[in-house]
C-alpha cells in the first residue's frame, strides 16, 4: 500500500498552559517541519475515537531546527478540550502542512498586523521574514494585558513591537488596527499582513487598501477534510470586475489578497 | 514469510449492474472531490470503483458560507452541490480520471428532466466512463435534487429519462427522507435502474444559541456519518429485500465492521463518505480490514457475505 503522504503521528514533546485556557503544543513533526511555510496549518485529530469526528485546523506557530512543530490554540470545545490533554510522549495524528501561507519577500520592510489568536502564524511569518532579511514592524493587539501571548519570544526576535490592548493595559488604548494607522504614513511599509477576527481583517484591508499597500490575511472557516475534496470551508472572494465567488479556505487559503476577498456579509 | 498460494486468497469481487468492481469498497460523491485530492494519500487504483462529486449541467456556485457543522458523531453539510458544470468536468477532471483502472461512476443532477438527460447523453459520448449515478437526493439544493427523489413517479420519470439518453449502466442515488424508501426504489427499478444506491444525507439543522441563529447560513444541511449509521442500515436491509436489482449502501460507515454491517444486510457493494474526509486513507483501511475479516472468518468469497444477515 502506498504511504500516506504528510500524515503523522506526530509525538508530543510538551504541553505548556500559558494563559486560562491557552496552550502551546511542541510537537515532534519532522516532515512537516521541514516543509512548513509561513500561514499553513496543520489538521489535527482530536480524538481516538470518532467524536468529534472532525479534525481541528491550527495554524503552524514555529517550526524549528530538530523536526519541531509548535502550536499555539485556545480551547473553544471539545477537539480542543481533548488537545489540552494530551501530554508528553502521547502520539496525535496530524496532517499537513496544509493551505496556501504568506507570500515572502525579500529587504523589505513589512507590517504584521495581529488580532488575539491571529498572532499565532504572524509569529512565524515573523521569523521567516527577518531571516529572509526584512524589518517587521509587528503590530499585536489584544483585549487585555493577560491575553498578550508569546511577548518574550517576540520582544527576543529582532522585530519591531506594538502593543495594543481594548482596555489599556499595556500599550495603546484601542483595536490594533487603530494603532497601525498612524504608523502607516511614517513607516512606508512595502506590504502588509494581518490575522485576527473577520471584523478586525476588514479594517485592515481598508487600511491597507488605501494606503494602496499589498495586503494578505488569513482566513478562518469551519473545514470538515482540509484537502479540498469536500468544498465544505469556502469563503466568497471577488474576481476583478467584482463578482462573488466561493473559494475553499483550505487549499485556495487561508492566505488571501486582501483585495480578493468580498468583505461584505 | 508466508509461502505463496499456501492460504487461499480471498476474492473480494462482486459485479454490479454489468460492472465488475475488484472489491465492494468506493467513495460517496461529494466526499472524495475529484479524486485528485486523494491521490497524494493513497494508491486510487486500489479502490472498488471512483465516484466523483455530483456535477451539475451549469457550474453551480453553492451556498454560502457556514456550510459545515458538526454535531455528535455527525457532520451537517450544506455545500449545495457546488461544482464547476459539466464542460469542465469533461475538460479538465475527466482526463486524469481515466489514468486509474477501477470504474468511474460519475454522479448527475439536474434542475430538470431535461437538464438529467442532457447530461447523460454528453458524458455517454465521453470515454473512460463506466456508470451514472442519478442524484435525485440532495437536500441542500432548491431546485432538482431531492424534489425528484422523493415522489415515485417523478423519481421514475427521471430514470426513465436518462435510461432513454444513455448506453451506460445507471445507478439511482435515494434520500432517506421519505415515508417509505422502498416504494421509490421498486419505482426506479421498474423504470431501469440497474442498481441502487443510499441513503444519500438525513436532513437536519443546528442552532447558534449564542447568536440565536441557524449555524448553518442555508438553515439547513444534510446529516452524515457515524451518527446515521442504525437508519442507513435499516434503509439498505428494507430495500435490499424489496428489489432485485443490487444495491450499493453508505451512511456512517467508518471501519471495516460497518461495512461488514451493510453487507451482510444485503448491499452487494458499499461507500464510504465522512469517514475520508477524517482520514483520507480510511477506504483502503476497510478494504484491508474487509479481506482480513473473510480470512479470519473462512470465507473465500465476499459474496457470501451479502444478505447473509440471519434473522
Ligand atoms: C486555518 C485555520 C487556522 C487556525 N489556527 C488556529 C490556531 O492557531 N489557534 C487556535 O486557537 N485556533 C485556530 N483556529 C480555530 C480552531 O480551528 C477552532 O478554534 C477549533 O477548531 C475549535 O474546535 P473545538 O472542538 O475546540 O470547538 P467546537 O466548538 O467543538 O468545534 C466544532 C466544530 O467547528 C469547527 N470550528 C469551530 N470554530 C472554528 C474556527 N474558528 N475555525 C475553523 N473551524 C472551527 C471545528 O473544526 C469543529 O468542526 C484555526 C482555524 C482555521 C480555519
Ligand atoms: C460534504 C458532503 C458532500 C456531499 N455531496 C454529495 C454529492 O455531491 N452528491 C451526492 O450524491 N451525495 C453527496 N453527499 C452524500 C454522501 O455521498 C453520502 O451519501 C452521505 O454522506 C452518507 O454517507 P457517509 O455517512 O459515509 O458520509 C455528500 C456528503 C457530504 C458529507
Ligand atoms: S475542508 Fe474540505 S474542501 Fe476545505
Amino acid at each position: 500500500m502506498k504511504l500516506l503522504l504528510q500524515d503523522l503521528e506526530a509525538e508530543v514533546l510538551a504541553s505548556h498552559q500559558l494563559g486560562q485556557d491557552v496552550y502551546l503544543l511542541r510537537l515532534h513533526a519532522p516532515l512537516i517541519a521541514e516543509a512548513a511555510q509561513p500561514g499553513q496549518f496543520v489538521h489535527v485529530r482530536c480524538s481516538e475515537t470518532f467524536d468529534p469526528l472532525l479534525r481541528r485546523p491550527l495554524s503552524i506557530h514555529d517550526a524549528g531546527n530538530e523536526g519541531e512543530l509548535t502550536l499555539l490554540y485556545q480551547v473553544k470545545g471539545r477537539g480542543t478540550a481533548w488537545l489540552a490533554r494530551q501530554q508528553s510522549g502521547q502520539k496525535i495524528n496530524i496532517l499537513g502542512p496544509r493551505g496556501r501561507g504568506f507570500t515572502l519577500p525579500q529587504n523589505k520592510r513589512l507590517a504584521l498586523v495581529a488580532g488575539g489568536m491571529g498572532m499565532v502564524p504572524l509569529l512565524f511569518l515573523a521569523r521567516r521574514a527577518l531571516e529572509a532579511g526584512n524589518e517587521v514592524d509587528f503590530f499585536y493587539g489584544a483585549r487585555d494585558r493577560e491575553q498578550l501571548y508569546q511577548l518574550e519570544t517576540l520582544k527576543a526576535m529582532q522585530v519591531n513591537l506594538f502593543l495594543a490592548t481594548d482596555d489599556g493595559s499595556a500599550g495603546f488604548q484601542g483595536p490594533v488596527t487603530k494603532l497601525w494607522e498612524k504608523y502607516i504614513p511614517e513607516r512606508s511599509y512595502d506590504r502588509g499582513y494581518a490575522c485576527g477576527p473577520r471584523p478586525a481583517l476588514a479594517a485592515f484591508a481598508c487600511l491597507a487598501g488605501r494606503a494602496s499597500l499589498p495586503a494578505e490575511v488569513s482566513l478562518e472557516e469551519r473545514m470538515a477534510c482540509g484537502l479540498g475534496a469536500c468544498r465544505g470551508c469556502v469563503t466568497a472572494l471577488q474576481d476583478p470586475s467584482g463578482n462573488k465567488y466561493y473559494e475553499n479556505v483550505c487549499t485556495g487559503g487561508p492566505v488571501f489578497d486582501a483585495v480578493a476577498v468580498y468583505w461584505e456579509d | 514469510m508466508e509461502q505463496a498460494g499456501k492460504r487461499p486468497r480471498v476474492n473480494l469481487a462482486v459485479e454490479i449492474t454489468g460492472l465488475t468492481l475488484q472489491n465492494p469498497v468506493m467513495p460517496a460523491s461529494g466526499t472524495f472531490g475529484f479524486g485528485e485530492e486523494y491521490a497524494p494519500f493513497i494508491d486510487l487504483n486500489r479502490l472498488g470503483a471512483l465516484v466523483v462529486k455530483t456535477i451539475t449541467l451549469h457550474p453551480t456556485p453553492g451556498n454560502p458560507p457556514p456550510r459545515l457543522m458538526e454535531g455528535h458523531c455527525g457532520l451537517l453539510n450544506s455545500v449545495g452541490l457546488q461544482n464547476p458544470g459539466l464542460e469542465i468536468f469533461l475538460r479538465e477532471k475527466l482526463p486524469y480520471l481515466r489514468r486509474y483502472t477501477p470504474p468511474l461512476i460519475v454522479s448527475i443532477a439536474g434542475r430538470t428532466t431535461e437538464e438529467y438527460a442532457e447530461l447523460a447523453a454528453r458524458l455517454s459520448e465521453a470515454e473512460g466512463i463506466a456508470a451514472l449515478e442519478v442524484n435525485i437526493s440532495c437536500p441542500n439544493v432548491k431546485e432538482g435534487g431531492i424534489v425528484f427523489g422523493t415522489v415515485p413517479a417523478m423519481a421514475a420519470r427521471v430514470t426513465a429519462i436518462v435510461k432513454e439518453h444513455t448506453h451506460l449502466p445507471v445507478i439511482v442515488k435515494l434520500t432517506p427522507n421519505v415515508t417509505d424508501i422502498t416504494t421509490i426504489a421498486r419505482a426506479v427499478e421498474d423504470a431501469g435502474a440497474g442498481a441502487i444506491a443510499l441513503i444519500n444525507t438525513l436532513q437536519g439543522m443546528a442552532i447558534d444559541i449564542e447568536r440565536r441563529r441557524p449555524a448553518l447560513a442555508n438553515i439547513v444541511g444534510g446529516l452524515s456519518g457515524p451518527a446515521i449509521k442504525p437508519v442507513a442500515l435499516y434503509a439498505v436491509w428494507r430495500v435490499a429485500r424489496a428489489v432485485k436489482v443490487p444495491v450499493i449502501g453508505m451512511g456512517g460507515i467508518m471501519t471495516a465492521r460497518d461495512a461488514i454491517e451493510f453487507l451482510l444486510a444485503g448491499a452487494t457493494a458499499v461507500a464510504v463518505g465522512t469517514a475520508t474526509l477524517v482520514d483520507p486513507g480510511a477506504i483502503t483501511k476497510i478494504i484491508a480490514g474487509l479481506e482480513n475479516y473473510l480470512t479470519e472468518q473462512g470465507l473465500a468469497d465476499v459474496r457470501e457475505l451479502i444478505g447473509a444477515l440471519q434473522i
